[in-house]
């Protein structure tokens, strides 16, 4: 191995053009120089509130969006758009939604064979039924169910074809864009817990996108904060929830509904005023200012930049 | 008795006929309201607990029919209103706020038009003052620059502005009941704070009652003066938001509770509740949650369980509740 890391992301940026005008376009943009690492084995939590470009992220580092800037190295190769289909070995995708993520026309056993299929992983069609069968039993599905389609099963049991599907290839590393946020909490904790097990046994590493920031410390090692197409905090899972730095986290955070009527009734909920800025028309500098509390003459005129604080969390922020 | 209680759900069954059979989304729900009150409603999906909601308004879907109960509002039992007396009671008695706030408003009206629909039709206001009041509930629920907002189109604001103005529009003509079903589900965490607020802001300055309806166990923790756990169409507990989380009768309960994160535990495992919701079309004989139960007994397959009474209003309909509370009474009875 050539590098410590598994998946390294350097200023990645994705920009979208919109049409404005008859001849005029305006960048989106969505992602706007996100660096991070993600190390063999490891969870890194991706949270931000709709429309800060964590999906992005996800889908720009597994190449579905072409990027516009930045690079993404895994194992110390830069992806390129030739090699990415050598790289989809290595590197696979769960959606969000366990209803539109699978073909209605395909047996489950086509869904999870279709990775096979694509890579060539067998050499007979006996090899290639074991696959299948060994992968289902992994996701904890019954034998029987290979024969049938995606309607017939529960939201629970659909992810985890999308799931099987996602380790079919044998990846080292899944992108868990919202994976459990769909389910109902009963389920929705089987399949986290199934995520955990996973990992245990294969070493798989996960950026796990979600919004839930309960369900992200559980999972997570380590915690990316998104605002605006950019981090503003990332540091271990624990100091980045008990410890928060960045404004935006500490107003984040207080802002979850804390299942626990004492703690919630004496938590003190930093009540965010205000919209999330359009990301067609940025506010100049942190673009966090228009809705912070500490905002000063700085802030319009600088982008901070993530530095490292006493906790060890990296916070992109002049104030605190 | 009624003079109690603002709503009072009594045996409520509401089904849907679809082409596989009688599906038994509500049986026989029981619930009580008093005025002024926050009663939460919480359970999975296919629960029930939108159903009930939308029986209290009878605005089920075509296929759906309240098959026995009663609905009382101030005593009266609005299952036997007719279609207009019906249209008297929404909005004006009781009004509900959507999940969905896209898909919730018209996209062809002006927000102003919307707002003034629902306060003409109650009110003998004139147009003017209708236009007037509305402009007045939208700087109440705190849409900023309300005179430009009327002329606005539902897709010129945000998802948490729309919900605002959904809110705006239930609340025009002060109605004594708001059922809130899902009102932040769609809605981004720093949004639903906001909205949050403001539902309790509201509540305390107009007095109505509310019947939250929601999933999300940390919604109704800290807004909720009553809750009621819902499960195959049936209200497993009822209690306080204390008696729900720290002193919970039913095994469902329990399970959801452990089945969620907690913001003060570490990197324990979460223990899920095994198996799948309940299918509604062949509900069990017993208690509807006996097949995913950990402790389950003969008694639950084949007997619905009772409704076991603990202090303070807060029941439990478990037999395992039931069997301790009849083992503790007899030990009691044993000392004397």
């Amino acid at each position: 191995m050539s590098s410590e890391y598994l998946v390294e992301v350097k200023d990645l940026k994705q920009y979208f053009p919109i049409k404005t005008g008859f001849f005029k376009t305006t960048p989106l943009k969505a992602v706007d120089g996100v660096s991070f690492d993600i190390k063999p084995g490891e969870t890194l939590g991706l949270v931000g509130e709709s429309g800060c470009g964590k999906t992005t992220v996800g889908r720009s580092i597994l190449r579905l969006y072409e990027p516009t800037g930045g690079s993404v190295k895994y194992m110390g190769e830069e992806i390129t758009a030739s090699n990415m289909q050598e790289h989809r070995k290595h590197m696979q995708m769960v959606f969000q939604d366990p209803y539109s993520s699978l073909n209605p026309r395909m047996t489950v056993e086509d869904i999870i064979g279709e990775p096979l299929d694509v890579h060539k992983l067998y050499s007979s069609k006996q090899e290639r039924r074991e696959k299948i069968l060994g992968l289902m039993e992994l996701v904890g599905l019954n034998a029987e169910h290979a024969t049938r389609y995606a309607h017939e099963f529960s939201g629970g049991q659909r992810q985890r074809i999308g799931i099987a599907r996602a380790l079919a290839v044998d990846p080292k590393f899944i992108v868990c864009d919202e994976a459990v946020s769909a389910l109902d909490v009963s389920i929705q904790a089987q399949v986290i817990n199934m995520f955990e097990d996973l990992q245990e046994k294969l070493g798989v590493a996960y950026l796990f996108i979600a919004h839930d920031l309960l369900v992200v410390k559980h999972i997570s090692n380590r915690i990316a904060v998104m605002y605006l197409g950019r981090v503003v905090e990332i540091g271990e899972a624990d100091e980045v929830y008990n410890n928060p730095q960045h404004p935006y986290t500490q107003s984040l955070l207080s802002a979850v509904p804390i299942p626990d009527p004492i703690i919630a009734k004496k938590s003190q909920r930093i009540v965010l005023t205000g919209d999330v800025p359009s990301p067609m028309n940025m506010p100049s500098g942190c673009a966090f200012r228009t809705r912070c509390r500490f905002a000063t003459e700085q802030c319009a005129q600088e982008c901070p930049s993530l530095t490292e604080r006493k906790n060890g969390s990296q916070v992109a922020c002049f104030h605190q | 008795m009624s003079e109690e209680y603002i709503l009072q759900v009594k045996d409520l069954h509401t089904s849907f006929y679809t082409d596989s059979g009688e599906v038994k989304a509500v049986n026989g729900v029981n619930f009580n309201l008093a005025p002024g009150k926050i009663l939460g409603i919480v359970g999975e999906s296919g629960s029930g607990k939108s159903v009930t909601a939308y029986s209290i308004m009878q605005i089920l879907a075509d296929t759906g029919k309240i098959v026995s109960g009663q609905v009382l509002y101030k005593g009266q039992d609005i299952t036997k209103f007719d279609k207009k007396q019906m249209h008297g009671f929404r909005g004006k008695c009781c009004s509900i706020i959507f999940q969905d706030p896209m898909t919730s408003l018209n996209p062809v009206y002006t927000i102003g038009n919307q707002l003034m629909e629902a306060i003409l039709l109650h009110t003998d206001k004139d147009k003017k003052q209708a236009k007037e009041r509305a402009v007045e509930m939208l700087e109440l629920v705190g849409v900023n620059e309300p005179q430009k907002r009327i002329k606005q189109y539902p897709y010129e604001l945000s998802g948490g502005m729309r919900q605002r103005v959904m809110i705006a529009m239930a609340l025009a003509c002060e109605p004594d009941i708001l059922i809130a079903d899902e009102p932040t589900t769609a809605l981004d965490v720093t949004i639903q704070a906001q909205i949050l607020e403001l539902m309790q802001e509201l509540q305390k300055k107009m007095g109505m009652a509310i019947i939250m309806v929601t999933h999300d166990l940390g919604v109704i923790a800290s807004m909720c003066d009553e809750i009621i756990v819902m499960y195959g169409g049936r209200v497993c507990e009822r209690g306080t938001a204390e008696d729900i989380f720290y002193r919970s009768g039913h095994e469902y309960t329990k399970g959801l509770l452990r089945s969620i994160p907690r913001p003060d535990s570490g990197k324990e495992r979460l223990v899920p509740i095994a198996g799948t919701p309940i299918n509604l079309l062949n509900l069990p004989k017993g208690c509807a949650f006996c097949a995913r139960c950990d402790e389950a007994m003969k008694i639950c397959l084949t007997e619905v369980p009772p409704q076991v009474q603990m202090p303070d209003g807060h029941y439990a309909s478990c037999w395992l509740t039931y069997k301790k509370q009849m083992e503790e009474a007899g030990g009691a009875a044993n000392e004397q």
